[in-house]
């Protein structure tokens, strides 16, 4: 029962007590967040015209952190899922990871829509007046559809642990804690039955989730790409989001892993291992990823067609900086690094992680905006808003108030579930993670 | 054009004509109810009118107690939803005579109460290619056979009717702009702010009209399907004094510009109309000719025109 007590408290290490740092981090997330909140009275208030958006770039920065934050949690769960299924034996260390990027993307996703949605007041129309023609009532049934598989996922994935939690008997925490643990771990007591019950539920959710959130992004995907814009009609969109999907979703789970590595002192359990083992996936994926933008970008350039050439031209000139990060750098740069052994440091392949998921947000950005920049009729107009966009403080300050609260999540769940599975270290054999 | 309108007329103008009070041959019950409770002492002309209760009796009131009755608005949506009987309405623009004299813009935003900024028809000047002429090109909502933003819209509020006419109901409308993604033509235009319109007491919102604007919510051309109810042009064609809108019906072959009336097919085939951008598959019900043989030099149309319009087409060039 040593390796227990040790598992425990070092996966748990903000449970009991809450440090100084995990307030002051909090507070200042807070913060961010409150100053989106503020920015949405006041497009609330005023009305969109707060925002960069006018009537031909009529999707800004919230329909590309929707398309962003959507693939962060699709991708979660499709690591998870395939990690899962085929028994990896190092990703015990980092799956609880994957699914509560799943999780928590997830409900934060959504929120762009609706700050996105003119009558926020009439959101409930979607249900009470759906049309199924149209690609957003895919897309509502969707989202619901995965929110409620990867909840299930996710849960089904803590039980075990709320049992160890519930029946270890030196944990000090809040008499209400030790309640909730009782609770939710609906009264497992590992009998061979159990653990039988529940090992097969887990892998039928996980290959339920890989199947749905391929489907789900395909979806978002297609609200692109069954338009008849320029840039954005395109039979490659589904497969090409989802891959880019998987990319940025290993990308954050790369970050991740460094970031609790350092804050809670996992060295022990998270290895270089697993970062060049994750790295080498990011690269495998930053290949096929790569393979299908220039794929989708050549046909493109090398064909005649005048709004494909219109587009192409805007792209090698007013975009060309973000182009080449976004579709060169974000690809190659990880995939070097991470591919020659000598490269190969936590640090490194975490800054190259950094690369790929910043490239792959400002590779959305420029889907989504430019190809509203040239619309068929030319845009013939004085205003410069008009014109071109830019976003304004009200959407930057939703946006990092969109990650401020991603990690603030991250954190309240570190105080009342372990961070990385104990059940699923416990059955690991010690030796192998420490080699 | 719209000879037989009397035959043709709706459940809503009908109930106009209740509130003129004379030949009319049943009361609805709302209006019925408001009719016989008053009891408030009132000046009495005398005059006493026939009409025909809900329960179906003939009853005799005085002509002075009799009110309009109010629009009510699920009935006029409704007939806003059927629209015309047996219609099909289609817009011919002659590029050849158009020089952005912008009097349809004005009578549209004037007829719309819309904010000066927005621009259900709008005007551009294009020029296809380095080697060929520039031209005036008006540009209405193109009210698609096969329309991208009816079938893209997640709630129903844009729709197609019989008659041809796609329209915006901005009391269903959730601002989500896939519409206006979904546009080809970029004809739709969204109320970035409050417009603050003010509409006469009383005023039950029409999607013919689309008055007043929403904030949040989408407009767009509704080819004055008010004006064809009651038989007339619609503003914009009325207004210009170029003669280049010309309007009608298909079925009935014929389409007038308020000066001169002429078939469709006829002017089809003398002056080789098109549709913009047939390829796209929407099939539009706005044709277009050719700006051929003009009337003017494209320059007149920057004659004696504010900058902030002018500036608009300073660079335009071949696309």
């Amino acid at each position: 029962m040593e390796t227990d007590k040790k598992l425990i408290a070092d996966l748990t290490p903000e449970i009991e007590t809450t440090s100084i740092k995990w307030y002051i981090t909090f507070f200042v997330l807070l913060a961010v967040f409150v100053v989106g909140i503020y920015g949405l009275i006041q497009q609330i208030d005023k009305g969109h015209i707060v925002t960069g958006m006018r009537d031909n770039v009529v999707w800004g920065f919230y329909i590309v952190n929707f398309i962003f934050f959507m693939g962060l949690s699709y991708s979660g769960a499709l690591i998870s899922g395939v990690l899962h299924l085929f028994h990896t034996s190092w990703r015990k260390p980092i799956i609880r990871m994957a699914e509560l990027i799943t999780v928590i993307s997830l409900i934060i996703g959504p929120f762009f829509i609706f700050f996105c949605i003119g009558r926020l007041d009439r959101l409930h129309f979607l249900f009470i007046h759906p049309r199924i023609q149209s690609p957003i009532t895919w897309d509502v049934i969707a989202i619901l559809t995965d929110l409620f598989g990867c909840f299930i996922y996710l849960y089904l994935s803590f039980i075990e642990d709320f049992a160890i939690l519930r029946d270890y008997p030196y944990l000090n925490v809040a008499p209400w804690k030790k309640k909730l643990y009782r609770i939710l771990s609906l009264g497992f007591t590992g009998t061979e039955k159990q653990r039988k019950i529940l090992a097969n539920a887990r892998t039928v959710m996980a290959a339920m989730i890989i199947a749905i959130a391929i489907i789900v992004y395909s979806v978002l995907a297609w609200i692109f790409g069954v338009t008849l814009q320029p840039g954005w009609h395109s039979t490659i969109f589904g497969p090409y989001f989802v891959i880019a999907a998987v990319f940025s979703g290993t990308g954050l789970l790369i970050i991740l892993m460094w970031i609790f590595r350092r804050v809670y002192h996992l060295e022990e359990y998270i290895t270089k291992r697993h970062f060049v083992n994750v790295g080498v996936l990011l690269t495998i994926i930053a290949a096929f990823y790569g393979y299908f933008t220039f794929s989708d970008y050549l046909t493109k350039w090398y064909g005649s067609i005048k709004m494909d050439s219109i587009l192409i031209d805007r792209l090698f000139t007013d975009y060309y900086s973000m182009f080449i990060f976004a579709n060169y750098v974000g690809i190659l740069l990880p995939g070097i690094i991470i591919a020659f052994p000598k490269f190969r440091s936590i640090p490194s392949i975490t800054v190259a992680a950094m690369i790929a998921l910043t490239a792959l947000w400002v590779n959305r950005y420029i889907i989504v905006i430019p190809t509203l920049e040239t619309p068929f009729l030319p845009i013939q107009d004085i205003r410069p808003d008009w014109i071109s966009y830019s976003p304004t403080w009200v959407e930057w300050s939703l946006t990092l108030a969109g990650v401020s609260v991603f990690v603030m999540l991250f954190m309240l769940i570190s105080k009342i579930a372990p961070i990385i599975s104990i059940s699923e270290m416990q059955e690991e054999d010690k030796t192998e993670i420490l080699h | 054009m719209e000879k037989n309108e009397n035959s043709k007329s709706s459940r809503r103008n009908f109930l106009r004509n209740v509130g003129i009070g004379v030949g009319a041959v049943s009361v609805t019950g709302v209006a019925g109810a408001n009719l016989l409770s008053r009891n408030e002492a009132s000046t009495k002309s005398g005059k006493m009118v026939k009409l025909l209760s809900p329960d179906g009796s003939l009853v005799e009131v005085d002509q002075s107690d009799i009110k309009p009755a109010k629009e009510i608005q699920s009935e006029v949506k409704s007939a806003a939803k059927s629209g015309l009987p047996n219609r099909k309405f289609a817009m011919v623009v002659d590029l050849s005579k158009c020089a952005n004299a912008r009097a349809c813009v004005d009578a549209c935003q004037e007829g719309h109460l819309l904010p000066k900024d927005h621009e259900w028809m709008k005007i551009y000047m294009l020029q296809d290619d380095n080697l060929t002429a520039k031209y005036w090109f008006p540009r209405p909502c193109f009210h698609c056979d096969k329309p991208m933003c009816v079938s893209v819209c997640p709630v129903g509020a844009t729709y197609k009717r019989p008659d041809g006419i796609v329209l915006v109901d901005n009391q269903r409308c959730i601002g989500c702009k896939f519409c206006m993604t979904g546009c080809p033509y970029s004809a739709r235009v969204f109320n970035w702010k409050d417009p603050e319109v003010e509409v006469p007491e009383g005023h039950v919102y029409d999607p013919e009209t689309n008055i007043p604007p929403v904030e949040g919510t989408v407009g767009k051309c509704v080819f004055c399907a008010d004006k064809l109810r009651n038989g007339e042009l619609p503003r914009c064609v009325s207004a210009c004094p170029m003669g280049v809108l010309y309007f009608g019906d298909l079925l009935e072959d014929t389409v007038t510009n308020g000066v001169e009336t002429v078939r469709f097919s006829k002017l089809m085939t003398d002056r080789a109309g098109y549709r913009y951008k047939e390829e796209l598959g929407t099939l539009p019900c706005v044709y277009y000719l050719p700006p051929s043989n003009r009337e003017f030099p494209v320059e007149t149309g920057l004659d004696g025109v504010d900058e902030s319009i002018s500036g608009r087409y300073r660079n335009v060039g071949p696309r």
